[in-house]
């Protein structure tokens, strides 16, 4: 220490001599407290790598989804093809059973200029069209026979391998019968993309269409519509009984062993291996009670058994942490045990109830493992009009075209994760904003 | 309607040809959590219109008796109560009379300031709209005005009622506690510890006001600071392990003390 | 006191306390002159109403006492409290003794009755008592305003008294040793005289008592005295 000098003012005092230093251990403490922050640092930085590889390869992969290549040709809707008697005004069945493929193939082979008269060159003609095609020239003309005999520009889905050469997805270096698009097909692709006929556009049929084995046309309308049936069941049913149950268990219910063993039992419930409850729904539900398989209603509930313990967990949680101060305030007024629930406890206990329920919502949008079993892992191609209709849930529709082989359901299939992804996120959002919400309130 | 044994009430007859009147009495008043003795046989009455101050050391029972006296003990678990404690000569742990009336009744402000999470409107307005007090929203304005006047603390609110209850500095959480146990006009006020929390210019203004209130109102404060005991209380009883060891005139427990444990505890020297 | 106190009550007990004392000083005056005109007129009714009045300034005493006791156990007064409370205790103890040198007074009117004292004697006496009773009234102004100024004045006049005192002793010495049947009544005046004496000592306490309560300090320096009896000795008669 610097000597301390000592001017005339300051002579009056005198200073303190400092005891000898005693060894506390600051440095050893000091280093182990740098320690410590590194690991947890080193953790954190672990986890963001994983979150960004993560993230980084489904975006990469699946943002292309939401574009869809489609091809914008005049077709000539020629009654030779589609109604070759004039039988359709009699007979329906005709305008629903036509050749509507040959109809594009010619107008395809048309605007290239290819001789009708090559087969070969027409099939590969063909093969640049989606199969579905033939759903949409028939959907466009049971909607409107008076196009029959005229020519209109239609936007066709280019066929999935066309799709996938388009968006770079194919290499074309491979040689041309290892891979599953012909140089002719590429030359035809260039030349559609020049004239503007051939383009990307934003792919509304991902979220509107079912299920279809061409992955073009495959779309997550089943599953949203599913999920969202599966939510609004979960809400509405697991978020009063959960917090009602919670209610009379935490504030009302006598404390002996009988609710020890309750409490217990829930805990362990919260815990049990989600793909049990799937097997409880298929014996309660679907085979005792009789419910339909595949239908969101079945799903519903038993996502609702599996959310119901996180609910309660959390709602006894958020009630226990709501001040006892306030209800002695309350009781000492001579509020009655249920006022000073519902007038001070639960809203005070709100926020909390809130978040556990969406966290609850979450993961039972996420859940896979009980709708396979319960049967919702089907082939459904048309959008359920109720919850009693056979759907499909978001993650299980994950989980089905992360089975299929075709290179174009690769893309898909990490777009429907950036769905679910964006779907998790809002809810998250939206907890987040009603909590603000109510704390405001006070 | 259990009555009282006659010699309580000949008792309390007697004190009121002397010109004092009981609001409460309480008579061989033991209490157990679970297996534990907390008060053992306890006699106490309680005057009216006067500010009795319940003084001992940590754990002797103060608390515990004060919360008899309007059944908070009931939500304890495994409290059980025996003796009479009567409210105008009506046993209080008869089936017939319902807790919650009786709360209306005998009203009750705790150690730690605890507004409700609402405007300071709402906290006063609670209890007199469950109870139906008010009929109309003028009835229930003056209702609130008059409670926070009497609490002293309607000229530092009254241009922000909408405002939180808890955004107010403790000392005036206090009062706003204090107003809304008086908003629903009981006839006898708890007070359990109400200024350990607050500094002293707060419990000065607390103490300021249970002395306003004693005109209006019976108080039974429990305090572990004798000096408050001494200034805001005109009688005081003196607990100790369970036991009621001394009742009397606050000057008279202060100055000159009967029971010897009184004076050692009051003097600071045990306790 | 300029501002009040949060807790009203205790403004009302110290403002009890200023008020007894005031009317004890009121009281004590009021003693201390009757008992002089007693004397002077040799007046036995009035002497024995001034020995009756005696008990109400003991009970008066008794009384701020006790709420001077209740109130510092109950408000735990510091500083300027705590010296108004101390300061009423002292003051009464001091208005007390002066009540009792009034009542002394009176009583010896009885013995005095019917001597023949001389008149000039009576008067002297008389102005002696006057000065006492001026500073004991203006010492209970000065309470009644806490004048530190005016207290220090009154602390410093007291040799005024001493003065007159000291020539009264004189005289009263010449008219005993003139003649021997003056003694008895001599001697009770020469008591009486040290009485009233005594009570303008006692304002002196007073006022010394309010500079302490309204400074906190007692003032300092000796107070000035004059009197000189201690020292006086009788002449040997010339004749």
């Amino acid at each position: 220490m610097s000597q301390v000098t000592t001017s005339p003012a300051t002579a009056a005092f005198k200073a303190s001599v400092r005891p000898e230093r005693r060894d506390i251990g600051l440095r050893r403490r000091y280093a182990s407290e740098r320690r410590f922050r590194l690991y947890g640092l080193a953790a954190i930085a672990f986890g963001l790598l994983f979150l960004f590889l993560l993230l980084s390869s489904v975006v990469s992969k699946g943002y292309t989804a939401f574009l869809q290549t489609k091809i914008t040709i005049p077709v000539e809707f020629s009654e030779q093809v589609i109604d070759k008697d004039g039988e359709r005004a009699t007979d329906p069945k005709v305008l629903m059973t036509a050749n509507y493929p040959v109809v594009a193939r010619n107008a395809l082979a048309k605007v290239l200029g290819v001789d009708p008269g090559d087969r070969a060159a027409m099939r590969e003609v063909g093969g640049m069209i989606s199969d579905s095609v033939r759903v949409q020239l028939r959907d466009l003309v049971v909607a409107d026979p008076s196009v029959i005999g005229r020519t209109v520009d239609v936007a066709i889905l280019a066929h999935g391998n066309v799709d996938s050469a388009y968006k770079g997805q194919i290499d074309l270096g491979v040689d041309e019968k290892n891979r599953k698009v012909s140089d002719r097909q590429v030359g035809w692709m260039n030349q559609l993309a020049e004239t503007g006929a051939l383009a990307g556009h934003f792919n509304t049929g991902l979220f509107t269409n079912g299920a279809s084995s061409r992955p073009e046309a495959a779309g997550l309308g089943v599953a949203l519509v599913g999920s969202l049936y599966m939510m609004l069941i979960v809400l509405v049913l697991s978020l009063p009984i959960g917090v009602a149950a919670s209610i009379y268990l935490e504030e009302f219910a006598p404390k002996n062993r009988f609710t020890d063993l309750i409490e217990v039992n829930i805990n362990n419930l919260a815990a049990v291996p989600s793909i049990v409850y799937g097997l409880l729904g298929l014996a309660v539900f679907v085979n005792f009670a009789g419910f339909p398989r595949s239908a969101a209603l079945v799903g519903g509930l038993v996502l609702t058994l599996m959310t119901l313990p996180t609910i309660i967990i959390a709602t006894r949680a958020a009630l226990k942490a709501v001040p006892p101060s306030i209800r002695a305030a309350a009781l000492g007024l001579g509020a009655s045990n249920m006022q000073t629930v519902f007038h001070h406890v639960l809203p005070l206990a709100m926020p909390g109830i809130l978040t556990g329920t969406i966290i609850g919502l979450a993961h039972a949008l996420g859940e896979t493992a009980p709708l396979l079993l319960i049967g919702m892992v089907a082939f459904v191609a048309d959008v359920p009009a109720t919850p009693l209709d056979p759907a499909t849930a978001l993650p299980v529709q994950i989980y089905m075209w992360a089975n299929e082989a075709e290179r174009a359901f690769v893309e898909r299939t990490s777009g429907a994760i950036i769905v679910l992804l964006i779907f998790l996120i809002l809810m998250n959002v939206g907890a987040i904003l009603l909590r603000r919400r109510f704390e405001r309130r006070w | 309607m259990n009555i009282l044994s006659e010699a309580a009430v000949e008792k309390a007859l007697d004190k009121k040809m002397n010109d004092v009147s009981y609001k409460m009495i309480g008579q061989d008043v033991s209490v157990y959590y679970g297996d534990k003795r907390a008060l053992y046989d306890v006699n106490l009455n309680v005057r009216e219109n006067t500010v009795t101050a319940l003084i001992g050391p940590s754990g002797c029972g103060k608390s515990t008796f004060l919360r008899t006296l309007n059944r908070m003990n009931d939500t304890i678990d495994g409290c059980r109560v025996t003796g009479r404690i009567a409210l105008d000569g009506d046993d209080i742990y008869d089936p017939s009379i319902d807790v919650v009336e009786l709360r209306a009744r005998v009203g009750m402000v705790f150690q730690k300031p605890n507004p409700f999470p609402k405007s300071i409107y709402e906290n006063v307005a609670y209890g007199p709209r469950i109870h139906g007090l008010a009929r109309t929203r003028a009835e229930m304005d003056a209702i609130v005005e008059k409670s926070l006047q009497r609490a002293g603390l309607w000229n530092e609110v009254k241009d922000r009622l909408q405002e939180s209850g808890t955004g107010l500095s403790g000392g005036q959480q206090q009062r706003l506690c204090i107003a809304r146990a008086v908003a629903v006009s009981p006839e006898v006020i708890l007070m359990d510890e109400p200024c350990s929390a607050l500094d002293p210019i707060a419990t000065a203004r607390v103490e300021e006001l249970i002395h306003e209130l004693r005109a209006n109102f019976t108080i039974v404060i429990v305090t572990h600071s004798m000096q408050q005991a001494a200034r805001v209380s005109q009688r005081t009883a003196m607990f100790h392990l369970g036991q009621l060891v001394e009742e009397n005139d606050t000057d008279k427990i202060f100055t000159n003390p009967d029971d010897q444990r009184t004076q050692d505890y009051i003097m600071g020297r045990f306790g | 006191m300029s501002s009040t106190h949060i807790v009203s009550i205790y403004d009302e007990e110290l403002k009890y306390l200023t008020r007894r004392i005031s009317e004890m000083g009121g009281t004590a005056e009021q003693m201390v002159s009757d008992a002089v005109r007693a004397l002077v007129t040799t007046d036995g009714a009035l002497a024995q109403k001034v020995i009756s009045e005696d008990v109400v300034l003991d009970n008066a005493e008794r009384q701020i006492n006790e709420k001077a006791v209740l109130t510092i156990t109950k408000r735990q007064p510091v500083s300027a409290d705590l010296r108004e409370i101390l300061g009423a205790v002292r003051i009464a103890a001091e208005l007390e003794r002066v009540g009792d040198l009034g009542k002394n007074t009176a009583k010896r009117v009885i013995a005095v009755q019917g001597s023949g004292m001389p008149r000039k004697l009576a008067r002297g006496l008389e102005h002696l008592a006057e000065l006492a009773l001026m500073q004991l009234k203006e010492v209970l102004d000065v309470y009644a305003t806490r004048s530190v100024e005016k207290a220090k004045a009154i602390r410093e006049r007291d040799d005024e008294i001493d003065a007159i005192y000291t020539s009264l002793f004189r005289e009263l010495l010449t008219y005993m040793m003139e003649d021997p049947r003056n003694i008895t009544p001599c001697t009770h005046l020469l008591f009486c005289a040290k009485n009233i004496e005594r009570i303008g000592d006692h304002a002196t306490n007073i006022a010394e008592t309010i500079y302490f309560m309204a400074t906190g300090a007692q003032p300092e320096g000796e107070r000035p005295k004059d009197d000189n009896t201690a020292s006086l000795v009788a002449a040997e008669p010339s004749a």
